[in-house]
């Protein structure tokens, strides 16, 4: 297997040939914010926060979804970097309606974990208030969609490992929102195997078992790389 | 070109595309064709008498692709024995009165004919005269329903002579020497692309035609597809044999059911020719096109999503690379080419790359087509050397502001480009120029904004445009451009506070820098375009409360 | 239908316009027989169905109305155009009255930039009114037939989103 060497902030790692630049960030003992990827899942690299800068690019890189290449020099930490992160952060929770005091997620939601690392403790940007909906039908599960960040884990976990697509994404622009089936209750979807799997990978409190009251979430997103593992490699790693 | 050299026996051409529909084209055609059947009203048995006399009397009236000045629309150019004449915005009534002109059987002459007063178009000013058609070169000229008159105009010859004389490397070569850069907005070397895509490792590959058109107040695209849609055909048949495809898509926006139903037929009738299809004008090429829809999504323009719209999928981009020319419609390394990109080849072959790239500036060759709307007299088409400065082109050409007041400013580049104020008219116009003011070349459109229109306003209808059709996959387009808009709400109401025009700044800079695709990368640039040079429009309201 | 597009997954647009001519929008019952039909997971067929604009999930109203707000149309006065179009019919943009009988659309040029700004009323093109005279323009309006102008709702507020108020 052929190496790879490059720095990234001032450290050089070297990496097996194929890798994304975020495992090489890993391998360097660093890490950026991310909440789209999902190790064991396709990227999509649509939060924008692992964006990193590379020497001799003009544009920003998403490390989730670059090939690393031999000799690259990147940066995973500029101020303005994390200017753009703290934005990123800051229209996350002024597009939906995150009251993180009542929320199952609160202490284990990837979304908080986030805006603490880029330290913003409220929105510069007007909240927006939209009218969403909660999505109870479904017998052990269900979506609120006041929390959901359209990162996709689910959809994708649910495609690419449970093979169900029960979820995709509907509308665009601002007007996205996950939905089941053709925009049916969660519960009146037969193709739902109801393994749960969404929920395990859901980085905030949007998709949550119903036994869970506030607090109480406490997902699993390691569970798709695993299962990815087992299929791809016959690696069984819990 | 809409001019023809003088010939005998008279013809009239009445344009048959939209923008000359949509002025009353079908009507006129209509009674263009009545009159020139049924004779001059009013001595309908002398013209009977005269054409069963002499039956190469008979007037042939014909429907052509765009005529340019589709603002006086609609067109109808008669080319007699005196040259060609102009007429535009000819009632339906007028018709029997031209034909008798053209017939020389009026009894009063041209100049005194009532009907026709007013109605005569200059093709002697400069609208006209400083055009240099190459990718227009049959449109308005051809009747773009019948491949016979595309081939006898030189149509599906270089296909036919590359075929037989040129290797596909050959014909790279040229593209490559031609120095053409991409129609659709980027700019990106065409050569360049099309030896990426040639030289991937052996297996299928595509070739896909962007028809898309998406930038509101452009119509180039439109134009060639609807008035010469041959020379597509065959430059994208060119284009499949260098990068060595054997299938490929147009993908036309469906706003355009006249482009699309002259495209099928097209289509349809270079397969009858043998033109397409299977051992293409008796080589071993083979090339099959299909048409695809559209279905009202602005960033389906963008190379990766409209991959994905063509897969039945959703139009949303993707992350690159991979690039299309390595990994596109199913995986395998796919060509994408704007129309007026793939329209050049075939004039490039004829006249060798060097000959194209002499044309233009030095970083910008060849010729581009621009469409002219908004606050300007001549509303049309215009196909120019790169690196005419913009003057030229609005002032001149287009005769500036149609009351006789100063044009305020150019936006060109549509959603993502920008507003050049009238003091840089003499800018070139070419990709690195507009560039470097904050704009971009875009795919053409060019709409000029009057004294009466504030730029606030003109960056809010910019923004909405992108709020409307962002795809909501990354958040700072999806939600940066929601509040982008809200700010520019406050500029707009003349609220806004230094505080208010510092976060636009910044929001700005952050959408820019962090959007995944195009889209929401430019989506500031009508923002910070105007912000540069029309500041002063902005006025922050000092210490305005929130 | 299906069949005629090989049973790909990738007709699936192509599938969903014929669709919707023959019964003029995408209901829920048709979406489920494309899909199965094509063998595509239902949030799929959804998720496309619902992301391009041209694709209706609702039965389309009586009478469509669709301004345009593309560049040439906006620099001549299309804003004022839309405003007034909205007072009339109650409506904002792309919206369908609840009764079913008036929706308003935008689209982004219609080709018909030299005639700007224009409109398409149940399939008519109307072109060139009188946008910066707002009387004459009111009076064009009623000679189209449209409804005089109402009260808006709360909801349907003019923060001119588009335009020149
Ligand atoms: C949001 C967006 C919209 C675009 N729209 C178009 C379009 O309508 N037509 C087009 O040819 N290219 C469009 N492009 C550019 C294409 O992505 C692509 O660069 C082009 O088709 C390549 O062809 P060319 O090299 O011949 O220019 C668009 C790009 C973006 C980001
Ligand atoms: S529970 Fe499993 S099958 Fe059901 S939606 Fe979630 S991931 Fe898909
Ligand atoms: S429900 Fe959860 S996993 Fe799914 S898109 Fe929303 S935030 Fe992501
Ligand atoms: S920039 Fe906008 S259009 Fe492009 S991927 Fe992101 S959300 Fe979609
Ligand atoms: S983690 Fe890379 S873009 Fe979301
Ligand atoms: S459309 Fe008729 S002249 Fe352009
Ligand atoms: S912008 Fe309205 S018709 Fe072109």
């Amino acid at each position: 297997m052929s190496v790879i060497t490059l720095q990234v902030d001032g450290h050089d790692v070297a990496v097996p040939a194929g890798s994304t630049l975020l495992q090489a960030i890993q391998a360097a003992g660093l890490s950026v914010p991310t909440l789209c990827h999902l190790d064991g899942l396709d990227p999509v690299a649509a939060c924008r926060l692992c964006l990193v800068e590379v020497e001799g690019s003009q544009r920003l890189l998403p490390a989730c979804a670059s090939e690393a290449t031999e000799g690259q020099v990147i940066h995973t930490d500029t101020a303005q970097l994390q200017g753009y992160r703290r934005m990123a952060v800051e229209l996350f929770f002024a597009e939906g309606n995150h009251v993180c005091a009542f929320c199952v997620a609160n202490g284990d939601c990837e979304l908080q974990d986030v805006a603490v690392a880029v330290g913003m403790d409220h929105s510069r940007f007007p909240y927006q208030d939209p009218q969403r909906s909660v999505d109870a039908s479904h017998p052990r599960f269900s979506l609120d969609h006041n929390r959901c960040i359209l990162c996709t884990r689910c959809v994708r976990v649910c495609d690419q490992i449970e093979g169900a697509h029960v979820w995709d994404v509907a509308e665009r622009g601002s007007d996205c929102r996950i939905v089941a089936g053709l925009d049916q209750p969660w519960g009146e979807v037969d193709a739902c195997t109801s393994c749960g799997k969404c929920v395990d990978v859901c980085p905030t409190g949007a998709l949550f078992a119903k036994e869970n009251t506030t607090a109480e979430k406490h997902p699993h997103p390691e569970r798709a790389h695993q299962l990815r593992r087992a299929r791809e490699q016959q690696q069984w790693i819990r | 070109m809409v001019a023809l050299p003088p010939r005998e026996r008279s013809q009239l051409r009445c344009c048959g595309a939209s923008g000359c529909r949509s002025a009353g084209a079908g009507p006129l055609l209509a009674a263009l064709r009545a009159a020139a059947a049924a004779g001059v009203a009013g001595e309908p048995s002398a013209i009977a008498a005269l054409t069963t006399a002499e039956p190469g009397s008979g007037l042939e009236v014909r429907s052509v692709g765009c005529l340019r000045l589709c603002g006086q629309g609609p067109l109808v150019a008669w080319d007699g024995p005196e040259g060609t004449r102009l007429f535009g915005g000819l009632p339906p009534e007028g018709a029997a009165a031209l034909v008798a002109q053209a017939r020389g059987l009026a009894p009063i002459p041209l100049q005194a004919e009532p009907a026709l007063a007013g109605h005569r178009l200059d093709l002697e000013q400069p609208f006209f005269r400083l055009q240099r058609p190459l990718v227009l070169e049959g449109c308005g000229i051809v009747d773009p329903e019948r491949i016979e008159e595309a081939i006898a105009h030189g149509g599906y010859a270089q296909l036919r002579r590359v075929l037989q004389e040129l290797s596909p490397e050959q014909v790279r070569e040229q593209v490559r020497r031609s120095g053409l850069r991409g129609r659709g907005g980027g700019g990106y070397p065409t050569g360049l692309k099309w030896d990426t895509v040639a030289l991937q490792p052996p297996g299928r590959r595509y070739v896909v035609c962007n028809a898309d058109e998406g930038d509101p107040g452009a119509f180039m695209d439109r134009s060639v597809l609807e008035g010469d849609p041959h020379r597509l055909l065959e430059g994208m048949a060119i284009a499949a044999y260098a990068v060595g495809a054997d299938h490929g898509y147009v993908y036309v926006r469906a706003e355009y059911p006249l482009a699309i139903e002259r495209l099928r037929l097209a289509l349809q009738q270079a397969r009858h020719q043998g033109l397409l299809g299977q051992g293409i004008a008796g080589s071993s090429f083979n090339l099959e096109l299909e048409v695809r829809v559209g279905a009202g999504a602005y960033v389906c323009g963008e190379e990766t999503a409209l991959l994905h719209s063509i897969q039945g999928q959703r139009g949303t981009p993707r992350s690159r690379p991979p690039y299309p020319a390595q990994a596109g419609l199913w995986g395998a390394p796919t060509l994408i080419n704007n129309v007026e990109t793939l329209a050049a080849v075939p004039v490039i072959l004829r006249q060798g790359g060097d000959w194209y790239a002499a044309i233009g500036s030095d970083k910008s060759r060849g010729t581009k087509v621009f469409s002219l709307s908004g606050a300007i007299r001549h509303t049309g088409l215009v196909e120019v050397p790169m690196g005419t400065s913009l003057r030229t082109v609005v002032e001149i050409m287009g005769g500036g502001d149609p009351d006789g007041g100063a044009v305020k400013a150019v936006q060109t580049g549509g959603p993502s480009g920008g507003c050049i104020p009238a003091a840089l008219l003499d800018t070139p116009v070419d990709f690195e120029s507009l560039l470097a003011l904050g704009s971009m070349m875009g795919s053409g459109g060019m709409v000029v904004i009057g004294q009466g229109t504030a730029m606030p306003e003109v960056a809010r209808h910019f923004m909405a445009f992108s709020v409307n059709e962002s795809c909501g996959k990354c958040v700072p387009c999806r939600a940066g451009t929601v509040q982008l808009l809200a700010l520019l709400d406050r500029c707009v109401e003349r609220r806004a506070t230094a505080a208010d025009l510092e976060a636009l700044e910044a929001l700005c800079a952050m959408v820019k820098a962090t959007s995944l695709c195009g889209l929401g990368q430019a989506a500031p640039n009508p923002v910070l375009s105007t912000l540069r040079h029309f500041r002063q429009e902005y006025g922050a309201v000092p210490g305005a409360g929130p | 239908m299906i069949r005629r597009h090989g049973g790909q997954s990738h007709g699936l647009i192509e599938v969903l316009h014929q669709v919707q001519e023959l019964d003029g929008f995408l209901s829920k019952p048709a979406l489920l027989q494309v899909a199965r039909g094509l063998r595509l997971p239902l949030s799929r067929v959804y998720g496309v169905a619902s992301f391009y604009h041209l694709f209706r999930l609702q039965p389309p109203a009586e009478h469509r109305c669709a301004v345009c707000l593309g560049t040439a149309c906006f620099v001549r006065g299309a804003g004022r155009l839309a405003v007034g179009l909205r007072r009339r019919l109650g409506l904002d943009l792309d919206q369908t009255s609840g009764d079913g009988r008036w929706a308003l659309e935008r689209v982004s040029c219609l080709g018909a930039c030299g005639q700007a700004p224009v409109l398409v009323l149940d399939g008519v093109l109307f072109t060139a009114p009188p946008a910066d005279q707002p009387q004459e323009l009111d009076s064009w309006l009623t000679a189209l037939g449209l409804p005089a102008a109402v009260a808006l709702p709360a909801a349907v507020g003019l923060p001119a989103a588009v335009g020149t108020p």
